[in-house]
């Protein structure tokens, strides 16, 4: 029979991309005597090759033993762990997990870089300093044919002349299961001897007094005896002569089991029936033999299957507020069916439970989503590691709040602009060694990672105690980008926020502040694709200071309801300033339609919502409008409402899936009486306002032009 | 029909193994590590143990001389699954009382074969 294993590969990828992850943080904490880690490391390997080799990932298999040897001198103290040992091994993890992913798509993979770590390893390996064999243990090949039907097609006989010790039963191994192994390779002719037996008074009834002499027709090759008795080997005295070779041509003869019975003398049954293990039931041919052709595990696992681990305890929890739910409803059902108005305490109580409840699960639910961010910061210890090495400066990387629980899919998403940002934090923060010893700092440089709840959100803090930004560089450079003015002034957040300017990266290398904007654009645009946002704190001399903000979850988000005309519409709470009332003193009418409204020492212009969906609304004068502040992209915008509803989470549903992306609109959602909301997608609502202010300058100059030249 | 006990700390082995099994009509029970394995195996009956040999906390030599000094293990078959092929461990296996070994890459078809040789 065969039996189809390639419905574990999922599970096994993840479970090999685990151990590698915990392979990698292990060897950046390896200390010299640190057992315990050394075995954990190998034990990951080992579980690797030993999955890879059932999937036939034969290269996977041939790679991860050779990391495996070495991992194995290393554990058994035959080998110093050398700093260099960790670098190859570091290397290694990186080819396994190449090796690993190619093996998932069935994609071509870095041959070259495999070739050379493999390269690198055997002579590791060739140089231990023991001479201690264990090299020379062979990959395990496909070499599992038990019994090679095909292999030979000449009928032997084989006699087998076996004597047990007498404790053999006690590894827990049985003649008897060993015969009938024999049984399936060919005819078999069992003869037992009787002459060791010791009187019936000093039997012990656990030990073996028995050995055979067998007798075996066969075209199983010797090796495949010998594999039968693979495990008493050493536990008894075993000869196998080959004697007579037939051509399969010859007629088969029956089976002589009657005589293998026969010769069991009635004298030995007695005693046999005080044997354990022994019995007399004849050799039984059980299975069929299908091992010629070892299954390969080769399923398309090519899409990449996404899935949670979910702890037990998430899960019962959840069981158990359903069971609440359940409850709480037929409590309410029973209320209803027979309901007079005396009871309406009742019903309010119940529907407050109902609340509850629903609360609880909701978020229950969200928290299955929910892994620890340390899924997220475990590549950085590996990172920063490389990066010092290559950069020559020495850095610490601290890492703080691992355990804060993040969205999943925020997770997957974040984890490439933190990067981004780690590396320039090693790249251009930290300065060299002198620089900083000059400075009065510590030789060595720190960079944390830190995460926390804050509110709804996760906030990551990433900072280093570097040089800091020059914010007169920065402006600089701003200017000759032709991003602001010479003559304006700005704020230090507004400054650092040039960096995230598209195109401010691919500026000349300056010294301090080179590299900073760096792909800082796209850093800034996936964390608010995120509904994210970034902010920059930093100190020349000190160091600076990324944060992140993010919400906990892609799926609900905490909006404050408003209305404009008919409508009602989400603004997502992250984009809010304040929303106030406005003072019609503070109104700026400056050229033809754009509205400032002073803000403080701001001037944020104010966008009509009804303007710019073209709705019907009551409220169409400026004077005593509410005005809701939102900021995007270091932009802020006084958004004019009708109304101010409630603040509440409302469930994501993407447009796009169920219509279509609309400018403006980030997606829906459905209220609590049924209808549909839209949710605004603020630098959209931004971009079209632009727009339209654009467009109504060109028309109206299009129009002055068209004026002027009438009267010629 | 046999009753299994699994003892593998990878999921994904684990997995594996107990689907063969069980695809063939064996009972399993499974255990995450040589202690949880030497728990259940207290709370059980079993025809046959198939153990890894790495594992956390304890170890699969260990787990088969433990289970060895319980009555009802004595000459309980006891496998152990390892990529391990190199004699030194066999020896070690056979001196906790192991009564063999089965080589990864695991092979299920290789499997059902060979543990006939130790359980109907």
């Amino acid at each position: 029979m065969t039996v189809d294993l390639s419905q574990f590969i999922p599970s096994f990828l993840e479970e090999s991309f685990e151990g590698l992850e915990l392979m990698e943080s292990s060897l950046l904490n390896l200390e010299a005597g640190d057992n315990e880690t050394i075995h954990s490391i190998f034990r990951a390997a080992h579980s690797i090759k030993g999955g890879a080799g059932t999937f036939g990932f034969d290269v996977v298999t041939e790679f991860t033993h050779l990391v495996e040897t070495l991992l194995d001198e290393m554990r058994d103290g035959r080998r110093e762990v050398s700093p260099k040992d960790i670098e190859i091994l570091l290397t290694s993890v990186d080819c396994m997990r190449i090796l690993i992913e190619a093996a998932r798509d069935e994609a071509d993979y870095d041959k070259e870089k495999i070739a050379q770590t493999t390269a690198q390893l055997s002579e590791t390996l060739a140089n231990k300093d023991t001479s201690d064999n264990v090299n020379t243990e062979q990959v395990p090949q496909n070499s599992n044919n038990l019994i090679d039907k095909s292999g030979s097609n000449n009928l032997s006989i084989y006699k087998i002349h076996f004597v047990p010790e007498h404790n053999l039963a006690k590894t827990g191994n049985d003649p008897l299961f060993l015969f009938n192994a024999l049984a399936d390779l060919g005819e078999l002719t069992i003869v037992a001897n009787t002459s060791e037996l010791p009187a019936l008074t000093d039997i012990d009834p656990q030990e073996l007094y028995l050995s055979w002499d067998i007798s075996l027709k066969t075209s199983a090759s010797v090796e495949d005896i010998h594999e039968v008795f693979e495990w008493v080997e050493d536990e008894c005295l075993l000869e196998i002569t080959q004697t007579t070779i037939q051509s399969q041509a010859e007629p088969e003869q029956t089976p002589d089991l009657e005589q293998t019975q026969a010769s069991t003398t009635a004298e030995n049954k007695e005693i046999i029936a005080v044997q354990p293990a022994i019995t007399q039931e004849p050799p039984a041919v059980v299975a069929e033999e299908t091992a010629t052709n070892k299954p390969k595990g080769k399923a398309k696992a090519k899409a990449e299957v996404s899935s949670i681990r979910v702890g037990v305890d998430k899960v019962d929890n959840l069981i158990n507020l359903v069971g609440e739910l359940v409850i709480t409803q037929s409590m309410l059902s029973e209320l209803g069916s027979d309901f007079q108005m005396d009871k309406i305490e009742r019903l309010t109580n119940g529907l407050e439970q109902l609340l509850q409840n629903t609360k609880e699960l909701q978020e229950s639910v969200m928290r299955i989503r929910m892994l620890p961010i340390s899924f997220a910061f475990n590549r950085f210890p590996r990172l920063v590691h490389d990066l010092a090495n290559k950069t020559g400066k020495e850095i610490e990387l601290i890492i703080k709040g691992e355990q804060t629980e993040l969205d999943k899919t925020v997770m997957e998403q974040i984890g490439d602009p933190l990067v981004h940002l780690v590396r320039n934090a090693v790249d251009h923060g930290i300065e060299q060694a002198e620089v900083r010893v000059a400075n009065g700092k510590p030789e060595k440089g720190t960079i944390s990672l830190d995460a926390y709840h804050q509110g709804g959100n996760i906030v990551i803090k990433i900072s280093d105690d570097g040089g800091g930004i020059n914010r007169e560089k920065v402006f600089a450079k701003a200017v000759e980008k032709g991003i602001v003015e010479p003559n304006s002034t700005l704020t230090d957040a507004q400054v650092f926020d040039l960096l995230f300017e598209p195109g401010f990266s691919t500026a000349d290398q300056v010294t301090d502040i080179s590299g900073r904007g760096v792909g800082m654009d796209v850093v800034k645009r996936n964390i608010q694709s995120l509904g994210g946002r970034i902010q920059v704190e930093s100190t020349v001399g000190k160091g600076s200071c990324f944060k992140v903000n993010l919400p906990l979850t892609l799926a609900i988000l905490d909006g404050q309801l408003v209305k404009v005309g008919t409508e009602t519409y989400i603004i997502p709470l992250i984009s809010i300033v304040e929303s106030l009332q406005v003072d019609n003193d503070l109104i700026n009418k400056v050229s033809g339609d754009m509205t400032l409204y002073r803000l403080r020492d701001e001037n944020v212009p104010i966008l009509p919502v009804y303007q710019l969906f073209g709705l019907k609304s009551e409220f169409t004068k400026i004077d005593n409008a509410l005005l809701v502040v939102v900021e995007a992209d270091g932009q802020k915008v006084g958004l004019m409402v009708d109304h101010l509803l409630a603040q509440q989470q409302v469930v994501i549903k993407s447009l796009k899936d169920n219509y279509q992306q609309v400018i403006g609109i980030s997606g829906a959602t459905i209220l609590g009486d049924g209808s549909v909301a839209m949710i605004l997608d603020i630098p959209g609502m931004i971009q079209i306002a632009l727009t339209y202010a654009q467009h109504k300058q060109q028309h109206r100059s299009a129009a002055s032009h068209y004026e002027i030249g009438a009267p010629c | 029909m046999a009753n299994v006990l699994v003892v593998d700390d990878s999921n994904s082995i684990r997995d594996m193994v107990s689907f063969t099994l069980k695809s063939a009509g064996y009972q399993t029970v499974e255990a995450k590590d040589g202690q949880e394995g030497l728990s259940k195996a207290q709370s059980g009956s079993f025809d046959l143990v198939i153990s890894d040999v790495n594992m956390p906390i304890m170890d699969g030599i260990t787990l088969c001389s433990e289970l060895r000094k319980l009555s009802n293990f004595k000459f309980t078959p006891i496998l152990m699954l390892t990529t391990e092929s190199s004699t030194d461990m066999k020896m070690r296996g056979k001196a906790a009382g192991a009564t063999g070994w089965l080589v990864k890459p695991f092979n299920p078809d290789k499997l059902l074969a060979t543990i006939k040789r130790v359980v109907r």
